[in-house]
C-alpha cells in the first residue's frame, strides 16, 4: 500500500484521505451475457504486480481516480481522473 | 552521594541534585543522568529479575537494545512498565520499580525456577504442559503467566495527552552521532530541507562518551559547535528524544518523539509524545552499531555489561563500573576501555583477549591474557570472579564488574523493513543491508568504524543524496581526530569453549546457548523456526543484542556460514511505540466526530434522551413527568401521533442535490424504479440497488425543478449513497451532464404527523395546504410565516398519518420547530423521537434497513411491480439471475402473537407449526419488533418463505440463544390503514 498517492487534482496526499473500491474494471454493458456480469460484480484477479484500481479522494477533491500500483513492491505509477482521462501523473 | 560517581567529569550537572526512588528507596542523581547511570552511581547493580529463571539482572548497555534494566515508571495513570532504565532521563521526584520478582527485587521466589531449568528449556511449553489438555487454561497458562513475564499496566486512564504530526523533507538523517551530525551539516550547508532524529535526548551518539579530540576539541564540544551550526539554518530541524521506529512505503518514515517523559509533571498544554509522520525525499541512516555480547556462562550476572556501555557510564555519566574490572574482548575496541578505566582510577585486573595475535597498547598497565577467554563469570546479585581460559589452563579472577567487546552489530532494522534481506560481510564479521529505495547507510551502521571515517562516510552518503536531488553538495572537511581507538575487524567468537554456567543469548527471554542447541538438535535449526522453538529474539527488545549471537551459534551447530543461516524478518516497530502516540487525539469523545442536528438543541430543551447512532445523536424518547419507563413515553408518543399529531427530527436523513441537464436521466439509472417522468413539484420514493441486484437504500426524491432534485438517503447509508452516486456519475456515465451536492447539514427537517397536522402547518406555512391544493407527494418550495422565511415542504409519511416534512435553513431550524410546537399546542402536538419513529413505521409495515439487510430484492419487499422496465440501471442484469427470481425467495411478512401477552424478538427464527428447529425447516427470521399500542401486542416484521402467500398461517418463532418459543400468526406488514385513506385524507 501507498502511503500517498498522487490524486492529479490535489497532488501527493496521505493515504488515509482515500478510498479504494477495488479493480478498476470497465461496466459491462446492460445486456451483456450473464458470465460478463459475474465477471465484473464478482471475480478478481489478485494480481502479483501492476494493478489499476478505482480509487476516492474521499477527504479531498471527492472524485474517482484510476491508480495505477503494483501489488509486489507498493510502488505507485500514478493517477488519473477516471472521467476526464488523460495521462496517468505520476 | 554514592560511592561510584566519580569525583570529576562527565556530562552531568553536579550543580543540579536530582531526588528519586527506585523500590521506594531514596536515591541522588544529577541532570544529565539516565535512570540506569543513576542506580549505578548509587551502587544499585540489581536492577531486575529475568523473564523466565527470575536471575537477578542488571544494566547490560547504554541504549535502547537494552534486554535487562527494565522498570516500571511513575504511578496512577501515568504508570509505564518496561521502560528501559537506559533510556530514561532522570528527573527530580522520579519513581521507578523493579519487575518480575516477589516478594522483592533481593528475594525472589521464583528464583527457583532456576532450579527447575532443566524442565524449562526451549519448547517446554509443548512438551511439559501437554495432557489433560484440561488442564491448560485452569492450570498451566495462569501460572506461567504470573511466573514469567514483564511489568504490569495500569487500569487507569492515561491522563496525558499525544497527537500527531506530518513532517517532509529533502533528507532525513536518522540518528545524530558523528556521521549523522557530518551528514546533515553537509545537507543544511547545501540548502537542503533537512530534519535530523535522535532517540537519546542529546545528540552526539559516541561523541559523547569518546576521550578522542577532533581539530583539538573535546567529542562534546565538537558535537555541541556541530549542533549549533544546524540550529543556525532555518530549513533544518534536530528532535532528540525522536526515534525513528518504522520505514513506509514512499519514504515515509515514523518517528515517536518522547516530548514530556523527562519531567515530572508534564505540561498539559503539551502532548507528552508526538507521532511524526516523516516524507522524505531521501534517508540516510546513521544509526550506529550494537556492541555484541559475548556467550559465556553468567554473562547475565549484574556488574557485567557491554564495553561501549561501561565506558558510556564512565567517560559521559562519571559513575565507575566497580573498583576492580576485567574486560574480555575480541577486538581492540576492549582496549579503549582499559585505557579510560585506568585513567579513571578504576583497577582493570585483566584484558582477556581471544585473538592470538593482538597488540600491545602502550600505557597499559593492565596485565593482558592473549588466545584467552572468559568461560564463566561467577556471582549471585553481583560479579565477583571470572574463570579464563588459557593455553588450556583455568584461572579465576576476582572481579567486580566485566566488560565485553563481542564486536559490532551495525543497526539496519530499519533498512530491512520494506523486505531488504542483509548480507553476512566475513570482512566485517557483521550482517550489512543493501542502499536501497532512497535510502542509503553511513558510518558504523555501514560497518565504517572511526570517528574519522564515520565522518567522512556521512558526507559521502549526504553528498550522494543531494546529488540525486539535484543539490550542488557543500561537502565537510573531516576534522584531525586524535586518540581514537580504531577497531579493525576482527573475527566473531560464537563458540566460547569451558562454559559450565547459563550463557545466554536473548536476555531478555532467557534464552542460553543449550536451547539453540536443543533446536538444532530437534529439527528446528532454521532460524525462523529456531526463533520460535526457543523465543530467541521475541521479547520487547527484539533481539537488537541477542539474533546476531543466535545466528552465529546456529551456523556453528549446523557447520555453515551465519550468512547461509540468515536473518529473520525485521519489522516496525524498532522500539515499543505507545498505544497513546499510536492513538494520537482520537480517543474518547474524540475517537470519532460528533454529528448533532440543528434541532439537538431544542429536543435537549424538552428533556430528549439521545442515543448515538453511527455519528449522529438522536432524540430517542422525550420522557414527561410520572413516566418511569422508556415504553410509557414510547407508547404515549405513538398514540399522539395516531390520534393528534407530533413533531420529529428527521434532519440527519442524507439529503443530496442533484442538478443537470441530465439529472433525470442520471436518476433513473441509479433508481430501479422510473424518475425521468416524474413532474416538478413532486415526490417519489426509490430504490436503489447494488450492481449484484440486491437492494441498497431507499428515501424520497423531489423534482424541485426541471433540472433540481432532491434526494434522501437513509441515516446510515448518507455518504455511502454519495460516494456510490459520484462514482456512477464520474465513472460509469461521465457523459451525463449533472452535479451532486451533498446538504445534509444545510436543511432543518421536521416529520410532522397525525391527524391534526394540516390545521397546525396551515398556521406557519402560507400556501394553501388543503389536499386539492397539496396533494399526497407533494414536494414544493413554500413560503413561511408571512413570507419571512422560505422552506422546503414534503407530503410524505413514514408514520402512515397524513403527514408532512418541513424542511429549512439548519439554522432556523430551532426557532421553526419552536413556532410549530406554539402552533401545535392546541392540537396537542407533542414531540416523538426516534423509538416512536420506528414503532409508526413498523405498524405501517414501512422498511428500513433491518429489512434492506443486503440479502433482499425488490421482490421480496412486495416491491416487484417498482422496477421499471427501462434500458439500463445499476442492478437491472443482476437482478433477473435465476436464484433471484426463483420461487421460494423470503418475503416480507407481519407477524403477531396469538396471545397477545407473549411477545418475540428480533432475530428469532420462524418455524412451521410443530416442526423442530433445525436448519433444514427454517421458514425466515424476524427482522424487527416493537410493541404496538395500536394494535395492543408485540408486532414484528418478518421475511418469510413465500410469505406473502402465507398470511393467516400460524408459525412458530423460535429463539435458540434465550431459548424462547412464541405462537404467532403471519400477517400482513401492514398493520395500520391498509387502504391509506390516513395518506391521502
Amino acid at each position: 500500500m501507498a502511503s500517498r498517492v498522487p490524486c492529479p487534482h490535489c497532488g501527493l496526499r496521505p493515504k488515509e484521505e482515500f478510498t479504494i473500491k477495488g479493480a478498476a474494471l470497465p461496466r459491462p454493458a446492460p445486456d451483456a451475457g450473464e458470465a460478463a456480469w459475474i465477471e465484473y460484480v464478482y471475480l478478481r484477479e489478485n494480481p502479483r504486480g501492476a494493478y489499476d484500481e478505482f480509487w476516492h479522494h474521499t477527504s479531498g477533491c471527492r472524485r474517482w481516480l484510476v491508480v495505477s500500483r503494483n501489488t509486489l513492491t507498493h510502488d505507485v505509477y500514478g493517477a488519473r481522473d477516471v472521467a476526464l482521462g488523460g495521462e496517468t501523473q505520476p | 552521594m554514592s560511592s561510584y560517581r566519580l569525583p570529576s567529569g562527565g556530562l552531568v550537572d553536579r550543580a543540579a541534585s536530582l531526588a528519586f526512588t527506585f523500590d521506594g528507596k531514596p536515591m541522588q542523581g544529577f541532570a544529565g543522568d539516565t535512570l540506569a547511570s543513576a542506580l549505578l552511581a548509587n551502587g544499585q547493580r540489581l536492577v531486575g529479575r529475568s523473564f523466565k529463571y527470575h536471575r537477578p539482572r542488571g544494566v547490560l548497555t547504554a541504549g535502547a537494545a537494552e534486554p535487562n534494566a527494565l522498570v516500571t515508571i511513575g504511578t496512577g495513570g501515568r504508570t509505564e512498565p518496561n521502560t528501559r532504565a537506559t533510556m530514561q532521563e532522570l528527573y527530580a521526584g522520579l519513581e521507578a520499580t523493579s519487575q518480575n520478582r516477589w516478594p522483592s527485587l533481593a528475594f525472589d521466589v521464583g528464583a527457583v525456577n532456576g532450579l527447575l531449568s532443566p524442565f524449562l528449556g526451549a519448547g517446554f511449553y509443548y512438551k511439559t504442559f501437554m495432557w489433560p489438555a484440561g488442564l491448560w487454561e485452569k492450570l498451566y497458562e495462569p501460572f506461567i503467566r504470573k511466573a514469567a513475564g514483564l511489568g504490569r499496566a495500569t487500569y487507569e486512564a492515561d491522563p496525558d495527552s499525544y497527537e500527531k504530526c506530518w513532517a517532509h523533507c529533502d533528507l532525513l538523517v536518522v540518528g545524530a552521532g558523528v556521521t549523522g551530525l557530518a551528514a546533515a551539516l553537509t545537507a543544511a550547508r547545501s540548502g537542503a530541507r533537512v530534519i535530523v532524529a535522535d532517540e537519546h535526548a542529546r545528540a552526539g551518539g559516541d561523541l559523547l562518551s569518546t576521550t578522542a579530540t577532533l581539530d583539538g576539541l573535546a567529542g562534546p564540544a565538537y558535537a555541541d559547535a556541530m549542533l549549533r551550526e544546524l540550529a543556525s539554518h532555518p530549513e533544518v530541524q534536530v528532535l532528540p528524544r525522536a526515534t525513528v521506529f518504522g520505514w513506509y512505503d514512499g519514504g515515509v518514515f515514523g518517528a515517536v518523539e518522547r516530548v514530556q517523559k523527562h519531567v515530572a509533571a508534564p505540561d498539559p498544554r503539551r502532548p507528552v509524545e508526538r507521532l511524526w509522520r516523516i516524507a522524505a525525499r531521501r534517508a540516510v541512516l546513521a544509526t550506529g552499531a550494537e556492541e555484541r555480547p559475548l556467550v559465556f556462562g553468567g554473562n547475565d550476572i549484574p556488574g557485567v555489561m557491554t564495553a561501549g556501555a561501561m565506558r558510556t557510564y564512565l567517560n559521559r555519566h562519571a559513575v565507575a563500573p566497580g573498583r576492580r574490572a576485567a574486560v574480555f574482548t575480541t577486538n581492540d575496541s576492549g582496549y579503549a576501555l582499559a585505557g579510560d578505566l585506568e585513567r579513571a582510577g578504576v583497577e582493570v585486573a585483566a584484558v582477556i583477549d581471544s585473538r592470538p595475535d593482538a597488540l600491545a597498547f602502550p600505557g597499559l598497565r593492565a596485565r593482558v591474557i592473549r588466545e584467552a577467554v572468559v568461560s564463566d563469570a561467577h556471582g549471585g546479585r553481583e560479579i565477583q570472579a571470572v574463570d579464563v581460559w588459557a593455553d588450556g589452563k583455568r584461572e579465576r579472577i576476582a572481579v567486580d564488574s566485566l566488560a565485553m567487546a563481542g564486536g559490532f552489530n551495525p543497526v539496519i532494522a530499519l533498512a530491512c523493513q520494506r523486505g531488504a534481506k542483509p548480507r553476512w560481510s566475513d570482512a566485517h564479521g557483521a550482517f550489512l543491508a543493501p542502499d536501497v529505495d532512497g535510502l542509503s547507510l553511513a558510518g558504523a551502521a555501514a560497518g565504517v568504524t572511526g570517528l574519522a571515517a564515520c565522518f567522512e562516510s556521512g558526507v559521502r552518503q549526504a553528498s550522494a543524496a543531494l546529488s540525486d536531488l539535484g543539490f550542488r553538495p557543500t561537502p565537510l572537511a573531516t576534522p584531525v581526530v586524535e586518540g581514537d581507538v580504531v577497531p579493525a575487524p576482527a573475527p566473531p567468537l560464537w563458540m566460547i569453549p569451558g562454559v559450565k554456567g547459563k550463557a545466554f543469548v536473548d536476555y531478555q527471554n532467557d534464552v542460553h546457548r543449550a536451547d539453540l542447541d536443543l533446536a538444532v538438535r530437534e529439527g528446528y535449526g532454521h532460524v525462523e523456526l529456531a526463533k520460535r522453538y526457543t523465543t530467541n529474539g521475541m521479547a520487547t527488545d527484539q533481539g537488537k543484542l541477542s539474533n546476531v549471537n543466535a545466528i552465529g551459534l546456529l551456523a556453528k551447530a549446523r557447520g555453515v556460514s551465519p550468512g547461509e543461516v540468515g536473518t529473520t524478518t525485521f519489522r516496525p516497530f524498532y522500539t515499543p511505540v505507545s498505544f497513546g502516540a499510536l492513538t494520537g487525539a482520537h480517543h474518547g469523545k474524540h475517537f470519532q466526530p460528533v454529528r448533532k442536528s440543528p434541532l439537538h438543541d431544542w429536543a435537549a430543551r424538552r428533556g430528549a434522551v439521545f442515543v448515538e447512532t453511527g455519528l449522529w445523536y438522536r432524540s430517542s424518547w422525550f420522557p414527561r413527568d410520572g413516566e418511569t419507563t422508556w415504553r410509557q413515553s414510547v407508547d404515549r408518543e405513538v398514540l399522539n401521533v395516531r390520534a393528534n399529531v407530533g413533531l420529529c427530527d428527521v434532519s440527519m436523513l442524507g439529503k443530496i442535490e442533484v442538478c443537470g441537464p441530465d439529472a433525470a436521466e442520471f436518476l433513473n439509472r441509479v433508481y430501479c424504479n422510473g424518475f425521468a417522468k416524474l413532474p416538478v413539484g413532486k415526490a417519489r420514493y426509490g430504490l436503489m440497488l447494488r450492481e449484484d441486484g440486491f437492494i441498497y437504500d431507499d428515501g424520497t426524491t423531489s423534482r424541485l425543478a426541471e433540472d433540481r432534485y432532491f434526494m434522501t438517503t437513509t441515516t446510515a447509508y448518507a455518504a455511502g449513497v454519495m460516494t456510490h452516486l459520484e462514482f456512477c456519475a464520474q465513472a460509469l456515465w461521465p457523459e451525463l451532464d449533472v452535479r451532486l451536492a451533498s446538504v445534509t447539514d444545510q436543511w432543518a427537517q421536521m416529520a410532522v404527523a397525525g391527524p391534526k397536522v394540516r390545521e397546525v402547518l396551515q398556521r406557519v406555512v402560507d400556501e394553501d395546504l388543503s389536499n386539492a391544493a397539496f396533494p399526497y407527494l407533494a414536494a414544493r418550495d413554500v413560503s413561511l410565516f408571512g413570507g419571512r422565511l422560505r422552506g422546503r415542504l414534503f407530503r410524505i409519511s413514514f408514520s402512515g398519518e397524513l403527514a408532512y416534512e418541513l424542511a429549512v435553513p439548519a439554522d432556523y431550524g430551532e426557532s421553526v420547530a419552536d413556532a410549530l410546537m406554539q402552533a401545535g399546542e392546541p392540537f396537542g402536538i407533542q414531540p416523538y423521537g426516534v423509538e416512536a419513529l420506528g414503532v409508526l413505521r413498523i405498524e405501517k409495515g414501512h422498511v428500513t434497513h433491518n429489512e434492506i439487510n443486503g440479502t433482499v430484492v425488490p421482490a421480496d419487499l412486495g416491491f416487484a411491480r417498482m422496477v421499471a422496465d427501462k434500458p439500463d440501471f445499476v442492478g437491472k442484469r443482476m437482478l433477473s439471475r435465476e436464484a433471484l427470481v426463483a420461487p421460494g425467495r423470503p418475503q416480507l411478512v407481519g407477524l403477531v402473537p396469538l396471545d397477545p401477552a407473549a411477545s418475540f424478538r428480533t432475530g428469532s427464527h420462524v418455524l412451521s407449526k410443530g416442526a423442530a428447529a433445525t436448519l433444514e425447516n427454517d421458514q425466515g427470521y424476524v427482522t424487527s419488533t416493537a410493541f404496538s399500542p395500536h394494535v395492543g401486542s408485540t408486532i414484528g416484521l418478518a421475511l418469510v418463505k413465500n410469505g406473502a402467500s402465507r398470511h393467516g398461517e400460524e408459525v412458530l418463532v423460535w429463539n435458540g440463544l434465550r431459548n424462547e418459543m412464541t405462537t404467532a400468526r403471519l400477517t400482513s406488514p401492514v398493520f395500520v390503514d391498509p387502504a391509506n385513506e390516513k395518506l391521502h385524507a
